[in-house]
């Protein structure tokens, strides 16, 4: 075949290679922009006090956002325990039986539930939780993030399991090992850094979230301990010093969403991590 | 495995050969010390152990090539173990005709002191002997000198013949003893013939190389 | 006198209403090698999963007829236990990738929850290696994961850690189609050298591999037990037609 117009053909074929080149330069400039400007803002905040303190009242200068990571760290720990193994196992279960009705229905369920919208399932929290407690609480917002958790990690458990390949199992049973030993003790593993990759983006997922903890975790303006009282968190500060008249407030906010930032930018290194130490290749 | 059962197989090969020996050598002596119960030993038990084990190794053979499709000099070796097998039969053949010729030797008064007979005897079954020698050392050049004694066992053949006939024609009453007496030649030159053969092959076997219808000769 | 060691009796195997064994009748002498022998889709497979109850794992799957081992019904024991002492080798190698060589070798006992100490499970490993002939390639990278074997060794390993559990017998599902000749031609004389200890079972396509290995061929087509004979008598004048077929290219 002779070259056919093959100046032509070549110009388009760079023009094409360029303009990707922008487009990709142009999606991920609003990103940097973003990340640029919060460092700006909230790096000059962030100090040693400012982790340890608790709020100072209004029109004081300093104060910190201990009692907000407290809470956050709270809010995620209620939120892991039961959505991991729920999930892991909801997951495993979703991998093994990949036709029949129940299988269809659940994964429906999965769906649905990860596009409900978070203000929803805050209040589900409310009228599940806070109604019988009588009061807002650190438990609720962890469950209502907890529920968030929930379909990523099945998803992320599922998907990764169905790549296991199925000569690892038929290699443990073959050798005498019981069912659930094999999925526990042989498939479980193979795919640990794909579960493990799954309940982090979640964590980081929800570590952001604000609208479910409006009516569930409330708040609180000092450090609190206690699951059943109400509890601060890292967004909702934001949120209610960024909309406050205080400049000073302000600040703080911006530090705020600083650290939250940079502690989804930690997580997501520290899958990166993971993927690299634990993947297994097959 | 394939190493180990082809040497099993060689090693069938040579206890049929040790028998065969034993035969002719038997037949031999039974002749020159005109013992009947050998010869008829040779030819009643002798025989139908060699037959069988005859059939064994050409089963033994067949079955090796199936089940391990031989290529080069194992392809070789087996394909001139079954022929050298058909020889050894043969052979023994002519150890059982030596018998029957015997047995009517025998019983008759001697023709003439036997002298070249036994020459030949020793002769041919020093090259049957070396033959097995050469299979067995896998060494070619033995094998290419006892094809060169072939002509010296036809010789003595024709000499036993140069003798005899005069006798008949004086003592005609020595016509059926010396008849036998020239069947037992030509049966010890059939056993040189036989043992060149089983030499061609192992030369073949050993170097790929052919030397049937007398092209050793031109190695002289 | 030597026993048998598994005998089937009017054995059939079936994928839902299909059925891909039809009454299979064979009884297997004990240290020997048995090839199984047939065109692709004969369900030589099949057959041998029939024996470490494999089959049954799949959906819809199911088996008439019994499997005895030495008088042991199969069907009646738990089919955990009929696989401790029924052990298998894939066509492709498949070592645990993540775990080490030792780990893999002792992955029967370890998957378990069976506890060894270290005299115990070093003797295991070390034992069960030299059996499959690769000890002294790897005796001094035990801590190594898996994966970094070649093929053929990879292979040995899964050997080795079927021989771990010590079973009567050991299946073999085609473990050389994925291996170059050199590794093809050392798991050959290792199954001939396992047999005094262990009865091996082959299934293989190729006619050539089963003249080889085997003391006995069973020839199997559409599901249908065809011939069980010696190998020098099956390979050279084989009495049933379709098996002449067969080893004459002619059978599609």
């Amino acid at each position: 075949m002779r070259p056919y117009r093959l100046r032509l053909r070549a110009t388009k074929d760079n023009g094409f290679k360029g303009l990707v080149f922008v487009m990709s330069f142009l999606s991920m400039a609003p990103l940097a922009l973003i990340l640029f400007y919060i460092a700006k803002q909230g790096l000059s905040s962030l100090s040693w006090g400012f982790f340890l303190e608790i709020p100072k009242p209004v029109g004081a200068q300093g104060g910190g956002i201990a009692n907000a990571l407290v809470g956050t760290f709270l809010l995620v720990v209620i939120a892991a325990l039961p959505s991991i193994p729920l999930g892991i196992g909801a997951g495993i279960f979703l991998s093994e039986h990949r036709e029949g009705a129940i299988s269809y229905w659940a994964r429906l369920a999965v769906e649905v539930l990860q596009g409900t919208p978070s203000i929803v399932l805050g209040l589900i929290a409310y009228m599940w939780v806070v109604v019988p407690m009588g009061g807002f609480s650190a438990l609720s917002g962890g469950i209502a993030l907890g529920i968030m958790m929930l379909p990523m990690i099945i998803k992320a458990t599922e998907e990764t399991l169905n790549l296991v390949p199925y000569a690892l199992k038929e290699a443990s049973l073959a050798l005498g090992v019981p069912y659930y030993r094999t999925i526990l003790r042989v498939v479980l593993p193979a795919g640990m850094s794909g579960i493990m990759t799954g309940i982090l983006i979640s964590v980081a997922r929800i570590a952001g979230e604000t609208a479910p903890l409006l009516f569930t975790a409330f708040g609180n303006a000092f450090m609190n301990w206690d699951v059943a009282k109400p509890v601060n968190a890292l967004p909702m500060l934001i949120y209610n010093y960024a909309t406050s008249p205080y400049p000073e407030w302000h600040r703080i906010a911006w530090g705020a969403a600083c650290v939250l930032v940079g502690f989804i930018l930690l997580l997501n290194l520290f899958v990166r991590m993971v993927i690299r130490r634990w993947k297994v290749q097959f | 495995m394939l190493e180990g059962s082809l040497k099993m197989v060689k090693e069938m090969l040579v206890q049929s050969a040790a028998l065969v020996e034993k035969m002719i050598e038997k037949s031999i002596d039974g002749l020159t010390n005109k013992d009947i119960s050998l010869l008829s030993e040779v030819i009643e038990q002798d025989e139908p152990r060699e037959n069988a084990l005859e059939l064994e190794i050409d089963e033994a053979c067949i079955h090796w090539v199936a089940c391990y499709q031989p290529q080069a000099r194992h392809l070789r070796t087996i394909m001139m173990i079954l022929r050298m097998n058909n020889d050894l039969e043969r052979i023994a053949d002519e150890a059982v005709n030596i018998c029957e010729s015997a047995l009517v030797v025998v019983q008759e008064p001697d023709v003439k002191p036997l002298v070249d007979i036994p020459r030949m005897a020793e002769k041919a079954m020093g090259m049957l002997r070396d033959s097995l020698r050469s299979l067995l050392e896998e060494n070619a050049d033995l094998g290419r000198k006892v094809c060169k004694q072939d002509d010296e066992v036809d010789e003595l053949r024709d000499q036993v013949i140069r003798e005899l006939v005069p006798i008949m024609k004086s003592r005609p009453e020595t016509i059926d003893a010396s008849i036998h007496l020239i069947r037992i030649a030509r049966s010890l030159e059939r056993i040189g013939d036989l043992s060149t053969n089983i030499c061609e092959d192992v030369v073949y076997m050993v170097e790929g190389e052919t030397i049937k219808h007398h092209q050793w000769r031109d190695c002289r | 006198m030597e026993g048998t060691v598994l005998k089937t009796v009017r054995l059939s195997a079936y994928y839902g209403d299909n059925c891909v064994i039809k009454t299979v009748d064979l009884a297997i002498p004990e240290s020997r090698v048995i090839a199984v022998m047939g065109p692709s889709g004969c369900g030589k497979s099949t057959l041998i999963r029939c024996f470490n109850r494999m089959h049954e794992l799949t959906p819809g799957a199911r088996v008439e007829g019994r499997v005895l081992l030495r008088e042991a019904d199969l069907y009646q024991m738990n089919p955990i236990a009929v696989r401790t002492r029924i052990g298998m080798v894939f066509q492709r190698p498949n070592p645990f990738p993540m775990m080490t060589i030792r780990d893999n070798v002792i992955a029967g006992y370890k998957l378990n929850g069976i506890r060894l100490d270290r005299a115990t499970r070093d003797g295991i490993v070390e034992t069960s290696l030299k059996r499959a002939a690769l000890w002294e390639e790897v005796k001094d990278h035990l801590g190594r994961k898996g994966p970094t074997l070649s093929g053929g060794q990879q292979q040995r390993l899964c050997i080795a850690r079927a021989l771990a559990v010590e079973p009567d017998i050991l299946l073999f599902d085609e473990p050389t189609s994925a291996l170059d000749p050199t590794a093809t031609a050392r798991i050959e004389a290792l199954m001939t050298e396992l047999k005094k200890s262990v009865s091996v079972i082959l299934v293989t396509h190729n006619v050539a591999q089963a003249g080889r290995v085997s003391d006995l061929i069973a020839f199997l087509h559409a599901g249908e037990l065809i011939e069980f004979g010696p190998r020098g008598q099956l390979l050279t004048t084989p009495k049933d037609r379709r098996t002449e077929a067969f080893l004459t290219g002619k059978l599609a």
